[in-house]
This record gives structure tokens, C-alpha cells and sequence, in this order.
């Protein structure tokens, strides 16, 4: 195969998809759940790296990726919209425009002071949806089920149904981020995060790289927290609290801002740690969380998004 | 405000931070291509009056004007964008990058209506990065990680960097300290070179005489944040307080 196909930003993801929408049908239902809920997750972890190329990490993101889920869940509760690609969309936009609005405050901070305002945003939206009894309170409440271009699936197909929406929005989305990243505005986030006056000296804008990178975290954030609830069937605050937040840098970390792919690979790793630690070792899921974090940052510390550059560098420079 | 046929020009600038005074009254003008030196020692406001041109600092009390236009408050971002670009003593160089990476980045912060979806690796950047690299002799260690670059090469990346964006006004900032002795010339060499396609007006802070004599036509000397000599290379280098406080080379007779 030639090596500029294998590098094509197109044939990588279509590949990819296909392979992951074929593997569906012959995987069990639970693991279709599990890499579902990894591809949620790893969406928000998207969001992490984007601000991470930009030298930039949120400990909040909960924030986004519970906005994103009571906008599915009120939307489908209130109005009736139902339509799980829609859902995905509306809460994509709306989180953006929410995180669009926040961004200009915090761009204005860097390093710890940016990840906690960040983290202080989540809580006081967590602080707030426990107290709405209208909402269910701490309980939240169960989504309906979802459509599909206006039909229903039987209920044994509901899964895998989700899986494949979620697997085709998402690597769209992919796609463009990739694009962000390859172009010159992704190029100089780069350099922002290596050089921030310098930048400025070049006649670029720190911080409208950081508004921009948190106005896309959001928006990514949201429609991870969208399709969270959505193969849940349940939004509750949880989604914004602070160790919901935490397994988000957890996978950002994991992967490293080198390699888009990467952050959904580590967020299945987690899901997977996850579900096993929590049926084999229960209540000890965290230790190994742990252990299995300080082992990634000692070993990998650019992440296993450093693999994924060197392999595909290698036919680079063919 | 100042209307007159200086490029640059500083009007009454004072700054002092504490008891120590960086500028006093300063008063200058530079005109479009002119190659102008700052000299003085250490402490003696040069790179402060480098500060508040590029807007890095403000000053106390008065203005400096680009072009007839106060650029007194503005950030260094607007600054360069309106067309004074500097290196630095220190380059300032985005270090896990590579030297072509780093001037793709010059060249991307130098271009508006960016495009989201348009690889910065263009056939048309590449071309304008490789024409750079042949102007600063730089072709061989183009795609080497800046970290691992030595001192001379990273100081033509800065300047290189700062000149990709077209300035009508180039500062820089010291460009052969932590340079070895012999590597100073050919270093400048490059520099002069490479400048001298653009239409360029250079202002650069140097401690090295001979340099100074040989690269530019004006020397403007500072001590203790004042100006004390304002001409040519020639007459500035023989005025006695510039060889008292400045070169050092006043010969005191022994009684």
C-alpha cells in the first residue's frame, strides 16, 4: 500500500470507522456499550489535547460534558426531540456557544490558575443541578429512548445502532480537528504552548488561541456528555463532578496531544481498566487507575500518541 | 503629535523602575533604512528603549511614533503588526520544534484570514521557508530541532523568524552575544546579508565596537538611561564621553 494513502487523513478515518462498524456486529453487546461510552469519553479528551497543544489543560471539563448531557436529556424530556444525531449535533453547538461565552475569562488565565477556574466552573454547576429537584435533583433523570431519522430501533439493535452514529459523528469530527491541528492557526497553538511572547512578537494572539481551543474543548465536551447520556439512558450530576472531570485529563494524558486516534484509544483503556478492575477487583478500580497512570506518565510521558506519530512519520519521510 | 520624516521617533521618554532610571528624556529619530547602532553598558537603557518601542514596556511620560502614528500604548502583537518586528538576546525560538517548523510559524502568525482547514505545509509556504533558509545560510539545518542548534545558527533563526513577516523596522537585540570571537563576523556577515534585500530600516544593540563600526552607519550611546551621543559611527566612537562611559577607552595619564 502506498505510503501517502496510508498517511491520508480520509483513508486513515474511513478505515478505521469501517473496521470498527464491521468488528460491531461480531462483538458482544456490553463491549459495543463499553466502546461507546469510551468514544463519549475519549470526545471530551479530544477537547483536552486541543487545549493541550495550546499549553493549556482544564481539570472541568466536567462542566462541558454535563451541559452536553442535560441538553440531550432536557431536550428529549421537554421538547420530545428524541433524534440521537440531532441530540449529538444540538448539544455540540450549544456547548460550544456556552464555552465560547466562559472562554474569554479564562483564556485570560495559564497553567494551574486556568485548570482550576476551570474545575471551580464544574463544581458550581454540579453545586447547582443537585439543588434543581426539577431536574431530579442528585438522582437526574432517565432520557427516553432514541430515534433514529424518525424510527425507533427494536431494542437489541438499540446498541449497536448507537455505536455505529457514534462512530461516524465522531470521526468526523475527527477529521476537522485533524485539519485544525495541520493548519497554520493549529500550527501556531503549537507554538503558543512553547513560546507564548514570541508569539505575540510574531503578531499572533495567545489568547485568542485559547479561546478558540476552549471554545472547540466545549463544544467536544458536549457532545461527548450528549452521547454519554444518550447510551446511558440517564443524566445525573455526576457528569460534572470533579473525578468525572479527572478521568478526562486521566485519558488526555494517556494518549498525549500528539496524535488524535491516541485519546480514544486511552479512553477505551480506561473504560476497559474500568469494567474489569470493577467486576474482578471491585471497589479497588482507582488503585489501578493509579498504578496504571504514574506506570503511562514514567514510561510514556508524550503519551501513546507518540507511537501513533512515529509510525505514521515513518511513512512521512518515504 | 509628531509629523516629520522619521520612521520611528521617541519624544520626551522617561522610565524608571524604583530609584533606577532605564530612560530620560529620550529623544530620537530614525529614518526609513537607516542601519543604527545602540551602544552603552550594561544598565544603560538600551534594551529598555528596545522594550518600549516593541511596546513590551510602557514608559513613564511620553511617546513614540511609527510612521506619524502614537504607538505608545499599543501590545507588542499590534506593534508588529504594524511593522516592527525584533530578535532577542536570548532567541526566542520555539525549541521542540524544527528550524523550518519554526520559521512555518512566523510565516502562519505573518498571514491573515487563516484558513482551518488548509494544511500550513502548503507548497507555497515551503517554497517562502526555503528561500528564507538559502538567505540565512540556514539550508542545511533545516529540519534539525532547534534545541540541539548552536548559538549562532539559533540567533539567525530569530532573526530570520522576525524578518519573515516583511518589517519596515527590524530591532535586534544583541545579535552576536554568546557568540564565539570568531564565529562574530561571518555571523554578521550572514545578517547583513540577508537584510539587505529588504528595504529595511535596522536598529541593533551591540557591545562588540567593531562590529559596530562595521555594520552601521549611526551610533546612537547611552549611560545611566540618558543619551549622550547621537552621529555617525566616526564621530560618536571619538566622543570623549562615549569614550569614558561607553567604549572605556579614555587613557588617564598617570600623575
Amino acid at each position: 500500500m502506498s505510503p501517502k494513502l496510508i498517511n491520508n487523513i480520509f483513508f486513515q478515518s474511513i478505515f478505521l470507522m469501517s473496521l470498527l462498524i464491521v468488528v460491531g456486529v461480531f462483538i458482544p453487546n456490553w463491549l459495543v456499550f463499553v466502546i461507546t461510552k469510551a468514544i463519549a469519553y475519549g470526545l471530551v479528551g479530544l477537547g483536552i489535547i486541543t487545549l493541550m497543544r495550546g499549553g493549556l489543560v482544564s481539570f472541568g471539563q466536567g462542566f462541558v460534558f454535563g451541559i452536553g448531557g442535560y441538553t440531550a436529556g432536557l431536550l428529549g424530556t421537554q421538547s420530545g426531540l428524541t433524534d440521537a444525531i440531532l441530540l449529538l449535533f444540538i448539544s455540540f453547538i450549544f456547548t460550544g456557544f456556552v464555552g465560547l461565552i466562559i472562554a474569554p475569562l479564562l483564556a485570560r488565565y495559564r497553567d494551574i490558575f486556568f485548570a482550576m477556574l476551570s474545575l471551580a466552573f464544574s463544581m458550581v454547576l454540579y453545586g447547582i443541578l443537585i439543588k434543581i429537584d426539577a431536574i431530579g435533583g442528585s438522582d437526574g433523570f432517565v432520557l427516553p429512548e432514541s430515534t433514529y431519522f424518525g424510527i425507533k430501533p427494536s431494542p437489541e439493535y438499540s446498541d449497536y445502532i448507537l455505536y455505529v452514529v457514534s462512530i461516524i459523528m465522531t470521526g468526523i469530527v475527527s477529521i476537522i480537528i485533524k485539519y485544525y491541528y495541520d493548519s497554520t492557526p493549529g500550527l501556531i497553538a503549537l507554538a503558543v504552548r512553547e513560546n507564548e511572547l514570541r508569539v505575540e512578537y510574531l503578531g499572533s494572539s495567545a489568547f485568542n488561541v485559547a479561546v478558540l481551543n476552549f471554545t472547540i474543548a466545549a463544544g467536544l465536551g458536549g457532545m461527548g456528555g450528549a452521547l454519554n447520556g444518550i447510551a446511558l439512558g440517564h443524566i445525573d450530576p455526576e457528569f460534572t463532578y470533579w473525578t468525572t472531570s479527572g478521568e478526562f485529563v486521566f485519558i488526555s494524558i494517556l494518549a498525549g496531544y500528539l496524535s488524535v486516534p491516541a485519546v480514544f484509544l486511552a479512553a477505551l483503556l480506561l473504560e476497559l481498566v474500568r469494567s474489569f478492575s470493577g467486576r474482578y477487583f471491585p471497589d479497588t478500580w482507582q488503585l489501578i487507575l493509579g498504578v496504571f497512570l504514574i506506570l503511562s506518565i514514567i514510561f510514556i510521558p508524550s503519551g501513546i500518541g507518540s507511537f501513533f506519530k512515529k509510525f505514521f512519520d515513518k511513512f512521512k519521510n518515504k | 503629535m509628531s509629523k516629520n520624516n522619521d520612521l520611528l521617533r521617541a519624544e520626551g521618554i522617561n522610565k524608571s523602575f524604583g530609584a533606577v532610571t532605564a530612560a530620560k528624556d529620550i529623544n530620537v529619530g530614525i529614518k526609513k533604512g537607516e542601519r543604527v547602532s545602540l551602544i552603552g553598558s550594561n544598565g544603560a537603557g538600551k534594551t529598555t528603549f528596545m522594550n518600549m518601542v516593541t511596546g513590551y514596556l510602557k514608559p513613564d511620560t511620553g511617546n513614540i511614533f511609527f510612521k506619524n502614528e502614537n504607538i505608545t500604548s499599543l501590545n507588542p502583537r499590534v506593534i508588529t503588526q504594524k511593522g516592527i518586528s525584533r530578535s532577542f538576546q536570548i532567541p526566542q525560538i520555539f525549541e521542540p520544534m524544527s528550524t523550518w517548523e519554526n520559521l512555518l510559524v512566523a510565516l502562519g502568525t505573518s498571514q491573515k484570514n487563516h484558513s482551518y482547514f488548509k494544511n500550513a505545509r502548503s507548497k507555497e509556504n515551503s517554497d517562502y521557508i526555503d528561500e528564507m533558509l538559502s538567505r540565512f545560510s540556514l539550508n542545511e539545518f533545516a529540519h534539525r530541532q532547534v534545541s540541539e542548534l548552536p548559538g549562532g545558527v539559533r540567533k539567525l533563526l530569530d532573526i530570520a523568524m522576525a524578518l519573515v513577516r516583511k518589517p519596515d523596522i527590524l530591532l535586534l537585540d544583541e545579535p552576536t552575544s554568546g557568540v564565539g570571537a570568531e564565529e562574530k563576523y561571518p555571523l554578521m556577515d550572514t545578517i547583513a546579508k540577508a537584510l539587505s534585500v529588504e528595504d529595511l530600516t535596522v536598529i541593533f544593540v551591540e557591545h562588540d565596537m567593531d562590529i559596530v563600526q562595521n555594520y552601521s552607519e549611526r551610533v546612537v550611546a547611552f549611560y545611566q538611561g540618558e543619551i549622550i551621543a547621537d552621529d555617525n559611527c566616526d564621530k560618536v566612537l571619538k566622543d570623549k564621553n562615549v569614550q569614558e562611559y561607553v567604549t572605556g577607552k579614555t587613557q588617564v595619564k598617570a600623575k
